[in-house]
C-alpha cells in the first residue's frame, strides 16, 4: 500500500484528522449499514414491517426443504449452484480474454505512449452506462437482430436462432462484454512490473516462447490474475442486474434473491440472504487468497 | 525484446482487434440506430434518418419524467464528484503519515470495493429505516411532527454513491503519491514554507492533473451507478434506475436516442477532463524549470 511516505518528522495537521471525514463516510455508509444487515437478519417480520425480536426464522425459511428434499435441491442450494456455474463460465472466459489482451499490450507493445493509449481504448465501453452498454445487444441478438439476420441469409439456420438473448448465453456474454476489462488492468499491472531482465535471461538460455510464458510470465503474473479473479467472481456473485435485464427475468442469482425480497418490502429475509451472499463470497476469496497473499500485492 | 516482428504478434494483435470490436461494436450500433427514421423499429433495416427519437425524448413523449431524473442524476454526479475530490485528497495525504487505524481504513474502503453493492444498498436503507423511527418515536416534536423519512438523493443517496467512489479516488491518491517526489517537498519546507504554503503552492500544482482524473472518477462512477442507488434514493428514481426500469418495456427506439444522449454526457465529462489535464501539463511545461533534469 502506501508506500510514499511524507518527508520524516512532517509537522501539520495529524493524519488521522485528515482521513476523519474520509472515515466517517465508511463509519455511517458502510460499517454500520453492514451491521444493521446482520441484526435485522435476526429480526422478526409481518406483512408490514420489521419487528426487533430474535428470531431465526428468515435463516430457516431461506433454507427450507435443503435438507427434507434431499436429493433434490433446495431453492436455495439450486440457486448457489446456477450462479456459481456462471461465475466459473465468465470467471474463466474473462481470464483467457484479459489474460491474453494484457500479454500483447504488456509484452508486445514497444512504445509506452501506443501501450497506453490502447489500454485506454479497453475502456471505452466503460464510458458508457451499464445499462446501455446491456441493451446495446438487442440490435444485434434479438429474434430480428442482426445476427439472426446473416445466419438466415447465409442460411445456416431456416428460424431465427432463440437462445441468442434473454438467455444464459446472452448474461454470460454481457457479464465478459463489461468485465474482461478487471481481468486486464490489474494482469497487465502485474506484468508491466516484471523485471525485463529475466525475460532476456530465459531468452538467452534457450526458452521458446512458449516455455517463457509458462515457465516466467505466468507464474510472475499470478497476483494480477487473483486480484482480477476476486473482482470478476465477486461481482457476479452479487450482481442481480445484468442477470434480470439480459436473462429476461427467467434465471435466478443469489443476488436477485435479495432484489426480490426487497420488492416485496420484506428487510428482514433480504438482510439474511444478503448475510448468506457476504459468506459465500468471503468463503471464495478466502480460497483465492490461499493461493496468492494478495494483501502482499495491492 | 527481439528483432522485427515475430508471427505471434499477428496473432495476438488480430486478437486485440477482435476484442475491442467485440467491446465496441454494441455502442456503436446503438448509435446509428438512434438516428432511427420516425417509422423504424428496434432493429435494423434503418427506414430513414432523422432526429425524430431525440426530439420526442427532449419533449418527454413517450418517457416519464427523463428530464428530472437527468437534473437529478447531473446534480448528484457533481457533488459526488467533489466530495470524492476532497476526501480522497485529504486521506491520501494522511495516509502518507502513520496514524491509528490507517490499516483498518484502508481494508475497509477495499471491502466497500469487494462487498456486494445490493448489499451496501440495503445496509444503508435497513439503517435509515430504523433511524426514521427513532426520530418519530424519540425525536423533539419540531423534527417527528413533519417528518416523513430521512432517506432521500443527498442523504442516503449520496452516502451510497460515496461507499463506491472514494475506494477508487483512495487507490488513485496511493498511485499519484508513490510517483511524487517528495524532494519538492522537502526544498519548499528547507526555504521556510510552512505546511499550508507547501500543500498549496507545491503539491496541489504538480498533483493537479491526477486530481482531476479522481473527479473524473467520481462523476462516472456515480452518473451510471445503480445497484447502490436501487434502495437509497428515496423517492425519485436517478437516470440509470429509470434506464433500468424502461427496458422491460422497450418497444421503440427513444430509448436509444436516451442512451446515445446519457454516453454524450460522460463523454464529454471525459473531454473536458482530459482537456484539462492537458492545459495543465502544457502549463507545468512551460513554467516548469529545467533544474533536475538530465
Amino acid at each position: 500500500m502506501a508506500e510514499a511516505r511524507a518527508p520524516l518528522e512532517s509537522p501539520g495537521v495529524p493524519g488521522w484528522i485528515q482521513a476523519m471525514p474520509f472515515g466517517l463516510v465508511f463509519a455511517a455508509f458502510f460499517v454500520l449499514p453492514l451491521i444493521f444487515v446482520v441484526i435485522v437478519s435476526f429480526w422478526d417480520y409481518n406483512d408490514y414491517e420489521m419487528i426487533p425480536s430474535f428470531t431465526t426464522r428468515s435463516y430457516t425459511e431461506s433454507f427450507e426443504g435443503c435438507l427434507t428434499k434431499l436429493p433434490q435441491l433446495c431453492t436455495m442450494l439450486a440457486t448457489y449452484l446456477s450462479t456459481a456455474k456462471f461465475c466459473l463460465i465468465v470467471w474463466a472466459l474473462t481470464l483467457a480474454i484479459g489474460f491474453t489482451v494484457a500479454y500483447f499490450l504488456a509484452f508486445y507493445i514497444r512504445s509506452p505512449t501506443t501501450q497506453m493509449v490502447l489500454f485506454l481504448v479497453c475502456t471505452i465501453p466503460f464510458w458508457t452506462s451499464n445499462v446501455i452498454r446491456m441493451i446495446s445487444w438487442i440490435p444485434l441478438l434479438g429474434r430480428n437482430g442482426l445476427v439472426n439476420k446473416v445466419l438466415m441469409s447465409l442460411h445456416i439456420v431456416d428460424a431465427p436462432v432463440e437462445w441468442l438473448l434473454y438467455s444464459q448465453f446472452s448474461v454470460a456474454l454481457a457479464f465478459v462484454h463489461l468485465f474482461t476489462f478487471f481481468m486486464v488492468a490489474p494482469i497487465f499491472n502485474s506484468m508491466m512490473r516484471i523485471d525485463r531482465r529475466l525475460i532476456e535471461a530465459a531468452y538467452d538460455s534457450g526458452a521458446s516462447s512458449w516455455q517463457m510464458l509458462t515457465n516466467v510470465i505466468i507464474p510472475l503474473s499470478k497476483p494480477g490474475i487473483a486480484i482480477g479473479s476476486i473482482f470478476v467472481v465477486t461481482i457476479v456473485m452479487g450482481d442481480y442486474i445484468t442477470f434480470s435485464v439480459m436473462g429476461g427475468g427467467q434465471i435466478a442469482s443469489a443476488g436477485k434473491i435479495i432484489a426480490t425480497r426487497l420488492n416485496a418490502l420484506q428487510f428482514p429475509p433480504a438482510a439474511a440472504s444478503a448475510v448468506i451472499l457476504l459468506c459465500a463470497t468471503m468463503l471464495i476469496i478466502a480460497g483465492l487468497n490461499r493461493i496468492v497473499d494478495v494483501r502482499k500485492e495491492l | 525484446m527481439n528483432e522485427g516482428r515475430p508471427a505471434a504478434f499477428y496473432w495476438l494483435a488480430a486478437f486485440f482487434a477482435l476484442f475491442v470490436l467485440f467491446l465496441s461494436g454494441p455502442l456503436i450500433v446503438i448509435f446509428i440506430l438512434s438516428f432511427q427514421g420516425p417509422t423504424g423499429g428496434l432493429t435494423f433495416p434503418m427506414n430513414g434518418v432523422s432526429l425524430h427519437w431525440f426530439r420526442r425524448l427532449w419533449e418527454g413523449g413517450g418517457i416519464v419524467d427523463i428530464g428530472g431524473a437527468f437534473k437529478r442524476s447531473l446534480a448528484l454526479g457533481l457533488v459526488v464528484m467533489l466530495l470524492t475530490v476532497l476526501l480522497s485528497l485529504m486521506a491520501g495525504l494522511a495516509f502518507r503519515k502513520k496514524f491509528v487505524g490507517s490499516d483498518a481504513l484502508f481494508y475497509i474502503a477495499v471491502a466497500s470495493l469487494i462487498v456486494p453493492s445490493i448489499v451496501t444498498s440495503l445496509g444503508i436503507a435497513i439503517e435509515f429505516h430504523v433511524l426514521d423511527d427513532l426520530l418519530k418515536n424519540y425525536g423533539p416534536s419540531w423534527i417527528s411532527d413533519n417528518l416523513t423519512t430521512t432517506m432521500g438523493q443527498f442523504t442516503s443517496g449520496l452516502g451510497a454513491h460515496l461507499t463506491w467512489t472514494l475506494p477508487f479516488g483512495l487507490l488513485v491518491m496511493f498511485a499519484i503519491f508513490n510517483r511524487f517526489d517528495i524532494r519538492f517537498e522537502e526544498a519548499a519546507r528547507d526555504q521556510g514554507a510552512t505546511p499550508w504554503q507547501t500543500l498549496r503552492h507545491v503539491i496541489l500544482p504538480i498533483i493537479l492533473p491526477s486530481v482531476i482524473g479522481v473527479g473524473l472518477f467520481g462523476f462516472t462512477l456515480s452518473w451510471d451507478e445503480i445497484a447502490r442507488s436501487s434502495q437509497t434514493m428515496g423517492e425519485h428514481n436517478t437516470l440509470p434506475m429509470e434506464l433500468q426500469a424502461l427496458t422491460t418495456t422497450v418497444t421503440n427506439p427513444d430509448i436509444y436516442a436516451l442512451g446515445t444522449s446519457t454516453t454524450a454526457v460522460s463523454f464529454a465529462v471525459i473531454a473536458m477532463a482530459l482537456f484539462a489535464i492537458a492545459i495543465l501539463r502544457a502549463r507545468q511545461a512551460r513554467h516548469g524549470s529545467d533544474a533536475g533534469q538530465a
